[in-house]
Order: C-alpha cells, then structure tokens, then sequence
C-alpha cells in the first residue's frame, strides 16, 4: 500500500501570477489526483453593473482583465447590440477586429514569455517580453493606453485608424515575420525546453471534449474549434481563418504544454495575417453608427430583452448575456463565462501522472485569468446569511446594553 | 542560442536608454532632492502618445452644470454641487476614460498630458477648478 499525501499549490505561490488553490495528492514525487479550488478573488463586478448604466459598465467590463480587456468589452457591447439592435459601421467592424488580433497577439507573446519563465529560461522569456513592447506600442498609439484602451462603445469605436497608425502597424508585422522566428526556434528547437514541455499535462482529444476546453487548449488537443469560423463575428466574417491544430504542423496532436505552445506560437503568424488582411482591406466611413452619447443613453433606456455575446478571446471562448429592462436606466443583469472557466476544469486530467515541479507549467498552460473566471462565490450554507453594516452596528450597540445590563469584570482597569 | 541571440544584444547596446538606475546607493531622506540635485541627470521620460489620457482638466467657468458628466462616469468621480451647479472631480477616483469629456456638450472638460498625479494628501486629486485651458495644451 503507497501512502499519498496531499499538498496545497497556492492560493499565493511563485508559480501562479493571480490566486488560486491546486490541492495536489502526491505519491511521492508524482501527482496522483488534484483539486482545483478557485475562490480567492471574487470582485462582485456584476453586482456593480447593477448600479450602473450600459455606457459605465463598458469601462467595469474593460476591467474583468488586464490582458484580455478588449474582449470582454467587446464581448459585452456585442450582447448590449444584440439586445437593442444596433448596427455597426463596417469601419467599425474592421478597427474592431484590429484590436481583437493586436490583442492576442500581445496576449500570446506575454505567454510565450511566461511560459519560458516558468521552466526557468530567462533569456527567452526577457527575449519575448521584449519583443511583447512593439505591439504595446501600437495599441498605444491606437488607444492612448497600454492596457484598458477604452476604444469600443456601442455601435462603433470611438478612437480612428490614423494613417500613422497604419505605418507602425505595418511596420510591427515586418519586425515579428522578422524576430519571432528566431524566438521560436530558440525555444522549440532548444532539446531542454523540448524536455520539459514534451508529453508534459496532456489533454487528450476525448478529454479536451467531455471536459469542453475551448481556445487553444481545445486546438492543441488537436479539436477544430474556433468561434472565429464556426459563427464569424465582426470583420471575421470577410477574413476567412482556419483553427490552428498541431496535427496540420507536425503531423499528430498529442496535447501536450509543448502542443499549447506551438499553438500559441502559430497563432501569432496568423494573427499577423489577419491584421495584414484588416490594414489591406479597411474600408472608408463612419466609426460610430450614432455620435451623440444620449440618444444612445436614451434608446437604451428603452430597449428590453436579454442579449448574447460570444467571441474568441486569446484564451478561448468568451461569453457574456446582459439582461435589460425598459425604462430602467441599469444593467438589469450580466453574465460572464470567462475561457479560463471552462479550461480550468481540465487541471486535475493534466496534472495525473506528472512531476510535482511540473505542477506550475501545466497551471501556467492554459493560460489562465482566474479573475476572469471568479464570476460567483457559491457556499455550502453553514454561513448563510449576509452580516449587513446595519446588523453590525446592532450587534455593536448590543453589547454595550448587555454589558450594562449584566455587569462586567475589569473592563475599567484595562 | 548564442548566434540568434547575438544581434539583439547589439541592437540593445546601440539603442537609447530610457530606464534609469536608482539614484543613490541608499534610500535617501528625500528623493525628490536628491532628484533636483544638479547632478543626477537622469534619462527624461519618453513622452506621452497623441491620444494619452492623463488628469482631467476641469474649466469651472465654462460649465453649465448640466451633469452628463456625472450619468456616464463609471467611476463615479464626479461630485455635483447642487447649490452652485458645478461639479468637483476626484482624479483619484477618475479610470481616464475620457467619457465625460466625449459627452460634455461646453467641452469644459479636457484630458491633460499630466500623468504623474500621486501625492500624500488626496485633496490634491480633488479638482474644483483648474482655469481656462492654456492653448498650448492638446485637446483629447
């Protein structure tokens, strides 16, 4: 009989940039079974929606995540166009999905670095951070920021394409096609990060369904899935592009971290594609359907019904559905289903039979957001009930009464 | 490796230093004298982008107090005054967004290229008004 014991990975540890528990059941060095216990920073966003109107809760939905923030925005005033029915000028669409593939593009290249972090290859990771600055500057220069653009509102955006901007953009895809070459080789052709990411938390095909991984973990699990082909949204629908699946590249998918990388890493060529395709092709006209922020304030008050959004963020698939009701000025309701929600579920199968100094790299693989994914606290009802700052106040009051009331011992000399 | 990694190293040696090494070998009393001293001439900061958005720039005398500011604030850093129908701004509250400057119908509010707005006492963040915008100075 082997004794196992279990030890916690987080809610705070060096291998996880935000908080989350892993429960790891070891026998010896080997993960034998792992839980995942998320539940260390829930922020109540959606309940903030509640006491805000559409045009505020784009800017609280921009802060859902740093890194994916035009995701969710988007994501979000696609579910508020839904509801309303608001058109948006093709433009528009086009200055969109630049945002969308600058996006994941710097989403991406931040992975690649981390990921390189974690084994412990520090040149590659300062080498893709580096390169992570050039895209930063072009979202810059679009949006004003580095994170949190504030670019889209509803039907439209709100910043142009300036021919400058076309310049820098144009001039970010030749340095990638030129540097990321040499990144990529770098670390998939380097035996020891081949090593230590080969046939490291696979995910196979079977599993990455039954559990619905999305985004590129589903693709390195070799899935075809992609929500920018099976239901194009934006330019996406004038941009045709293929799922990215390790099996068109090196002939098997065996979902793996090192099959997750590749992905990724392929994606950013494609990526770079599809901006070229968006500069090539953006069409003349309006950015914003309606200019004037109160009419749009104000058909909004009207408009009632519930509203969907799905896209593909860098991570997978993002979902959002906002409820509105007529002649209320607030977000009646709104939920979100952030991509690491329905990737996280495949932790425990990734970590079966690896190396407990793996653990960090196959957390690190999916690239998780958990404050993307911590969209609900759900107790067990031992502590029901919410201690109101009413309720405290009384029993503070209270106390005082019984104290009264009933004497007490030395509470003048202390 | 080494051969890949090479002319990004060079590139890197030939390019212009923006980060800076910290001033002194120890924590010094003050580090804004230490700053000032003639001296430390540190690398100067890369300027701000076209459409940067810093602090709020608030023309108390144009406002008409007719508060869209505050309905699309998502912050809620706009208070209004009833009394004098004017608004204050807490720029420590303020997301930069621009939204309230978007909607403004005087455009009595404007963002200011002035990114360095931390301080010790918060009633330095809290802009009642901050005069006619000079013309220099770009409009968001």
């Amino acid at each position: 009989m082997s004794a196992t014991y279990t030890i916690p990975v987080g809610p705070v540890h060096v291998g996880l940039k935000e908080p989350v528990t892993a429960w790891l059941e070891l026998d010896g060095e080997r993960i034998v079974d792992a839980k995942v216990r998320p539940g260390a920073i829930h922020r109540g966003i959606e309940f903030m929606a509640r006491e805000r109107n559409p045009i505020q809760v784009i800017y609280l939905s921009e802060r859902i995540c740093g890194i994916c923030s035009f995701s969710h925005v988007l994501c979000f005033i696609r579910a508020i166009e839904d509801l309303a029915n608001l058109s948006v000028p093709i433009r528009a669409q086009y200055i969109r999905t630049l945002l969308l593939e600058l996006e994941r593009l710097h989403s991406h290249l931040l992975w690649s670095g981390v990921a390189c972090y974690t084994i412990g290859f520090d040149s590659a990771f300062h080498l893709g951070m580096q390169m992570r600055e050039r895209v930063m500057d072009v979202l810059e220069l679009l949006s004003g920021n580095r994170v949190n653009y504030g670019v889209a509102t509803f039907g439209g955006v709100r910043w142009d394409v300036t021919p400058e901007l076309v310049k820098a953009a144009r001039g970010m895809i030749r340095y990638y096609r030129r540097e990321f070459g040499p990144f990529r080789e770098i670390v998939m052709e380097d035996p020891v990060a081949q090593a230590r990411m080969r046939n490291v938390g696979v995910l196979t095909r079977d599993d990455a369904v039954r559990y619905s991984a999305t985004g590129p973990t589903a693709r390195a699990s070799g899935l075809r899935v992609d929500i920018r082909k099976s239901s194009p949204y934006e330019a996406y629908a004038d941009i045709p592009v293929e799922p990215v699946v390790p099996q068109d590249y090196f002939g098997a998918a065996r979902g793996d971290v090192l099959d997750r990388f590749a992905v990724r890493v392929l994606e950013v060529y494609q990526s770079l594609d599809i901006l070229e395709t968006v500069l090539d092709g953006l069409p003349e006209g309006p950015i914003v359907a309606e200019p004037n922020l109160n009419k749009v304030l104000a058909s909004l008050k009207k408009a009632d019904g519930t509203g969907w959004g799905i896209i593909e963020a860098p991570r997978g698939d993002n979902t959002h559905i906002v409820r509105l009701k007529g002649g209320d000025d607030n977000v009646s309701w709104w939920k979100v289903r952030a991509p690491t929600y329905a990737n996280a579920v495949s932790w425990p199968l990734m970590f079966r039979g690896n190396e407990l100094a793996d653990a960090p790299l196959i957390i690190n693989s999916i690239d998780p957001c958990i404050s993307c994914m911590e969209r609900m606290m759900v107790t067990d009802g031992r502590n029901a009930g919410v201690v109101t700052k009413a309720d405290l106040l009384k029993r503070c009051r209270q106390k005082t009464f019984d104290m009264r009331a009933n004497g007490f011992e030395g509470g003048a000399e202390r | 490796m080494i051969t890949r990694v090479l002319p990004q190293l060079l590139r890197q040696l030939c390019s212009r230093a923006v980060t800076n090494l910290f001033p002194s070998a120890h924590m010094p009393p003050s580090l804004t004298a230490v700053l000032s001293d003639p001296e430390v001439s540190p690398n100067p900061p890369v300027p701000v982008g076209k459409r940067f958005r810093g602090r709020l720039h608030y023309d108390r005398s144009k406002c008409i107090g007719c508060r869209l500011c505050v309905k699309v604030c998502p912050a809620n850093a706009t208070d209004y005054l009833a009394e004098e129908k004017k608004i204050v701004i807490h720029n420590d509250r303020c997301c930069f967004c621009a939204q309230c400057t978007e909607i403004c119908p005087v455009k009595c509010l404007t963002m200011s290229e002035t990114y360095m707005i931390s301080s010790y006492a918060r009633r330095e963040n809290v802009v009642a008004d901050s005069g006619p915008l000079p013309a220099a100075e770009p409009k968001a």
